[in-house]
């Protein structure tokens, strides 16, 4: 009942911790590089691919280590899949350029370098910052986009862990989770 | 209008009989400006004089009626017409007449009840106040004196630790842990955070110290959520397996007692907002509810003896005469 001078702010104990835990590699590993942009096709029906390459121990991604090649729609596609099917708020690309694509510019259009170079940095923030996202893991249009060589349009859309929100066991509580864009 | 009888016939002045003794307390105003004012506690008596001071000595001033009251009362700020009372006494000073020279008038109200502590919020204002009222055909005159009132409890006998496991599944699983669930206003959180498993890429991790004033009943309440404190307590990416302790010092911040249901009209309540950060500004979090309590000052022998007695009540705690005695002979044996 004495009221003490001093609160005891001594810190609870804590379990130590495992030696393969706190020096092996991170369990969170997932790193995405959009690199290589070629042009392909002929004259007016050129367009350009990038290879996306995916590195992860991630175990929702069943392939970890994968190299497919990506045009800048298929990247809209998978934004827009994303935004239908997913309640994220999805980052923005980099622009469309329309302007780029008409004729009689000075310039090589949508084919100059530094316009590719910034459209390359801009869909690899993109992609990474999707990738990482908890629910957009779900999401089966992602598995697509960056493990299958060819993107079916006629896919079915849905979910690969139908569980990650259900609850198995009663003393899990779920976080919240927000997307704040900067 | 009447600017506390200033440019009036006369004015009015309250002063109370432990003006000299009783301590003030420091408490925001609607503006957010501090102000020093008397404190008191539940049960304690208000008592003083009320000098009333003519500005023309020679004019006589003929009044309705002269009373002091003493009001506790809550305030909407959307509903700024109605107030509230929930305490309001009131003690005739003086018949209606005239008065020819300044007077002075005692009054006492004795071991009142102040079953609320004093409260100035985002939407809501709980305050009380001595008022004198000199009644007149036209206008009246008055004059208010605003104190603090402090709410005391005692260490409560059940206070837990919580302790929970939170997580997104596969992705990041965590069990944090706080010593207690019951915090007094000087207290210290204690607590740690153990990463069970680690699949995002986490920037940092913080603590916030939330305030939901609740407003309002049935289908018209409203909640305004207030960050009063963030606090960083870790700063880097954790892996499994790791444990980050936490030690907050509430003293630091503005904090006020957990209030239920005050009067049925309002309720402040305090959360600890746990909260993680990775690398693409994701923000996860998880709330959890703590009760705080205002814990009794340390007696001192320079305290009124009222005040001792309300303090003693809830300290449980002897007096320091009481304890010296007491040594003195302990030592003999």
């Amino acid at each position: 009942m004495t009221d003490p001078v001093v609160a005891d702010t001594r810190r609870l104990n804590s379990k130590p911790q495992d030696l393969t835990d706190a020096y092996g590699p991170p369990s969170n590993f997932l790193e995405i590089d959009v690199y290589d942009p070629q042009i392909v096709g002929v004259g007016r029906n050129r367009y350009t691919t990038y290879e996306v390459r995916m590195r992860t121990n991630l175990p929702i991604f069943k392939l970890k280590d994968s190299c497919v090649r990506r045009r800048y729609s298929d990247f809209e596609w998978l934004k827009n899949e994303l935004e239908r099917d997913s309640k994220i708020v999805v980052p923005p690309l980099p622009g469309k350029a329309l302007k780029r694509q008409l004729p009689f510019r000075g310039d090589e259009g949508l084919f100059e370098e530094a316009f590719i170079e910034e459209r390359r940095v801009g869909l690899e923030q993109f992609i990474n910052r999707i990738a990482g996202h908890p629910l957009a893991q779900n999401e089966r249009c992602l598995h697509m986009f960056l493990q299958e060589e060819t993107i079916d349009r006629n896919y079915i859309p849905g979910k690969v862990r139908k569980n990650r929100y259900t609850c198995a066991c009663s003393m899990y509580i779920y976080f919240y989770i927000t997307l704040i864009q900067s | 209008m009447n600017f506390f009888g200033f440019g009036q016939t006369a004015e009015i002045d309250i002063v109370l009989n432990d003006a000299e003794t009783r301590k003030k307390a420091e408490h925001n105003g609607e503006d957010g400006r501090k102000e020093k004012y008397f404190r008191f506690y539940d049960g304690e008596t208000v008592s003083g004089k009320v000098n009333v001071t003519l500005k023309y000595p020679g004019k006589r001033l003929e009044h309705n009626g002269i009373k002091v009251e003493f009001v506790g009362q809550i305030e909407l700020y959307y509903d700024r017409g109605n107030h509230h009372e929930f305490v309001s006494l009131v003690k005739d000073l003086a018949r209606p007449g005239e008065l020819t020279q300044s007077q002075t008038f005692d009054f006492e109200f004795t071991h009142v009840e102040k079953p609320y502590e004093s409260y100035t919020g985002q939407n809501v204002k709980l305050r009380y106040f001595l008022k004198v009222t000199i009644s007149r055909k036209l206008s009246d005159i008055t004059k208010e004196l605003d104190i603090v009132v402090h709410t005391l409890s005692t260490y409560p006998d059940l206070n837990s630790s919580i302790k929970m496991e939170v997580g997104i599944e596969d992705c990041l699983h965590i069990e944090f842990e706080y010593n207690k669930s019951k915090y007094h206003l000087k207290d210290v959180i204690v607590g740690k955070i153990y990463f069970l498993l680690v699949r995002i890429k986490i920037r940092h991790m913080e603590i916030d110290i939330i305030r939901r004033e609740t407003t309002g009943t049935g289908p018209s309440v409203y909640n305004e959520n207030d960050t009063i404190a963030k606090y960083e307590i870790m700063d880097g990416a954790p892996v499994r397996g790791e444990s980050i302790p936490i030690r907050l010092f509430l003293a630091s911040y503005e904090l006020t007692p957990t209030m239920k249901d005050v009067n049925k009209k309002f309720s402040v309540r305090y959360f600890l907002n746990l909260v993680l950060i990775d690398e693409e500004d994701r923000r996860y979090f998880k709330q959890q509810e703590i009760i705080l309590w205002r814990k009794g000052d340390i007696v001192k022998k320079s305290m009124s003896h009222q005040a001792i007695m309300a303090a003693q009540r809830f300290e449980g705690s002897s007096n320091p005469e009481k304890s010296h005695s007491q040594s003195a002979e302990d030592g003999k044996s």
